[in-house]
């Protein structure tokens, strides 16, 4: 009985080594650098979301338009069939998405040849980069510059999340206007809430990633980015009654809903 | 380079056998001049000097290091107007410097279109020690402070890339930037590590305090029976040698309308509700009127608060609660002779440096 039993085992053994090798080692080698893009396509429901011209309503029955929206994705990882992570060098993995800017909509990457079934990607900028020199602060990131708008001045941080409209739910101080801006990444000498979101794709279902240097283009990871869902999920927020969020406690309510705005569509390979 | 130059004539000149007195003086001539123009020489002059009683700088000094064209950059930038929305208000307007960098005379402070702020304009002086700047400790780098009066509504109002565009297109900064830091192209990090610059460079030490400590002058009889007092009741949060901790603390003042919260603004934890950092006692006779708000005109309303004003509010500081008594115990005496010795922590060379005046 031992003897079968270890036979067995060391067959499966056998093929599931040889199914590795004629797979994924003679197709791919991870030495050599392929390009893949994430797409951050921006919806609300089931319409594209176009700024201030699209009218939505959110599950408080709230009609509302978008005039902004942005935020920053960091620190990609992306995870092959076989198990193993690749992730972005640090310096180069802050990207500020943006929707009234075309040529912000995508984060293009050069990683290592393979099949990727998920992606990893944290909404917003994590505390280690918050509390850098700014001299570290460069591109993105820049808070004189592209990340002028995404950071609070005041109260030393980055805005992770920026997303402002109109409703005609709203009657406040500045008419019917709502600014939701989320921050906050656990503060530097004092605890603060800390509102960054890691969010994990999982590409099986919907299409692998198929990265090779030989494409003459990017394989593209097509997401889908619901704004319907930041007013609902773990925690309903109408319009009516949120719609001025300027600091990180404000946005903690908010903040809760943001990790299942992200989904996968499809994948272009 | 211009350092081996000097070595070479240092160590061939021995083998010159006769040097004439001539010769010794063209050589000392010579040497001089390239001492001189040595960069590194002409700057040791503008390093960063660390008072020997005060204790080690927080500010990193390897990410920005002092340099004379630097901090002349970052002084013209201090006292430019151009740095706000319609080119009329200056970081000098509210941080005047012979009010030790603060706003003298005014409660709040009015920035551009005349528009007013909820809190008192604090001093610029020995920021190199501050751990945290503003009021509520909102801002944790100095880097990164000239960001806020900038993009203030009520201050400046202007975007930190459309001052840069201001910047890059002006005749001189250009140049400027170039001498400072090598390069013409103005970008964010270089503006702000120049406006920090400036800002360090504005230190206090030179008070008759600091003369007695390096044991350079007396106390007289009354400013030393205030020192007494001095340390038993108020260096807790007061700290020497810079007058404050740092700490953030709820001193009892009753909120006024604007219900000002304080550090809980930053923190939202309710431990800091009414809190604010505090406050440096140097050049104390300039930088009325007093506390966040600058509620207390002059010194006798600091002492009347602290001697029967302090109110029971959310999170009051332990130090002010003896008892049921509220505040600090000082009789008129310990009063008058307190004022002697704040008294010694003005520092008019500091006050009247004209090297951080505008030029």
């Amino acid at each position: 009985m031992k003897k079968i039993v270890l036979s067995i085992v060391t067959i499966a053994t056998l093929f599931t080594a040889c199914k590795k090798n004629t797979t994924t080692a003679s197709e791919y080698n991870s030495a050599n650098k392929g390009a893949i893009s994430v797409e951050f396509d921006n919806i609300a429901g089931s319409s594209d979301l176009q700024l201030s011209t699209g009218s939505y309503t959110n599950s408080s029955s709230e009609s509302y338009k978008v005039t902004m929206l942005k935020y920053f994705v960091s620190n990609l990882k992306f995870t092959n069939v076989d198990g193993t992570i690749y992730t972005v060098p640090q310096d180069s993995s802050y990207f500020l998405i943006n929707e009234s800017d075309t040529n912000r909509h995508k984060v293009e990457l050069n990683i290592p040849e393979g099949e990727y079934k998920a992606v990893t990607f944290t909404l917003g900028v994590d505390s280690l980069r918050n509390t850098m020199d700014v001299s570290k602060r460069t591109g993105d990131l820049d808070p004189t510059g592209v990340a002028s708008g995404m950071y609070w001045g005041w109260n030393s941080g980055y805005i992770f999340f920026k997303f402002e409209g109109t409703s005609s739910a709203i009657s406040g101080m500045m008419g019917n206007v709502f600014q939701i801006h989320i921050g906050g990444f656990g503060g530097y000498s004092t605890v603060t809430a800390n509102n960054l979101k890691t969010i994990t794709l999982d590409l099986t279902a919907r299409g692998t990633a198929k990265v090779k240097a030989s494409k003459n283009y990017a394989v593209n990871i097509h997401t889908l980015v619901d704004v319907n869902k930041v007013f609902t999920g773990t925690n309903t927020i109408s319009l009516k009654t949120t719609n001025m969020v300027h600091s990180i406690a404000a946005g903690v309510p908010v903040a809760a809903n943001l990790g299942a705005i992200f989904s996968h569509d499809h994948t272009e390979n | 380079m211009q350092q081996i130059w000097v070595l070479y004539f240092l160590t061939t000149t021995p083998k010159i056998k006769v040097m004439g007195k001539k010769q010794l003086t063209i050589f000392i001539l010579i040497a001089g001049i390239l001492i001189a123009c040595n960069k590194n020489v002409v700057d040791e002059i503008f390093t960063f000097i660390n008072p020997t009683h005060f204790p080690k700088p927080a500010y990193n000094f390897e990410n920005n290091q002092i340099t004379k064209a630097r901090f002349e950059l970052g002084r013209k930038l201090f006292y430019d107007p151009l740095l706000s929305a319609n080119n009329t208000i200056s970081c000098g307007s509210c941080h005047i410097q012979t009010s030790a960098f603060t706003h003298h005379g005014h409660i709040f402070s009015h920035g551009i279109f005349d528009r007013t702020g909820t809190r008192n304009s604090p001093p610029i002086m020995n920021l190199a020690w501050n751990t945290s700047f503003m009021w509520d400790g909102g801002i944790v780098d100095l880097d990164l402070q000239s960001i806020a009066p900038i993009t203030n509504h009520v201050e400046m109002d202007d975007s930190m890339p459309n001052v840069l565009k201001k910047l890059r297109n002006h005749a001189q900064y250009p140049t400027l930037f170039k001498k400072a830091f090598g390069s013409s192209e103005i970008s964010g990090v270089h503006f702000l590590k120049a406006m920090s610059q400036f800002m360090l460079m504005c230190v206090s030490s030179n008070s008759k305090y600091d003369s007695v400590q390096q044991n350079l002058a007396h106390f007289t009889t009354e400013e030393n029976a205030g020192y007494q007092t001095f340390k038993q009741k108020c260096n807790s949060c007061h700290r020497e040698p810079l007058f404050t901790d740092y700490s953030f603390r709820n001193n009892g003042l009753p909120p006024s309308l604007l219900n000002d919260l304080g550090r809980y603004l930053v923190t939202n934890q309710a431990y800091d509700k009414y809190k604010f950092k505090v406050p440096s006692l140097r050049n104390l006779s300039y930088t009325a009127p007093y506390m966040h708000d600058g509620r207390l005109l002059n010194l006798d309303g600091v002492f009347s608060h602290y001697t029967s004003g302090v109110q029971a509010t959310q999170n009051l500081d332990s130090s002010l609660q003896n008892g049921t008594y509220l505040g600090i115990l000082l009789t008129p005496v310990e009063q008058s002779n307190l004022i002697a010795f704040l008294k010694t922590l003005d520092d008019k060379s500091f006050l009247f440096n004209k090297n951080l005046a505008e030029q």
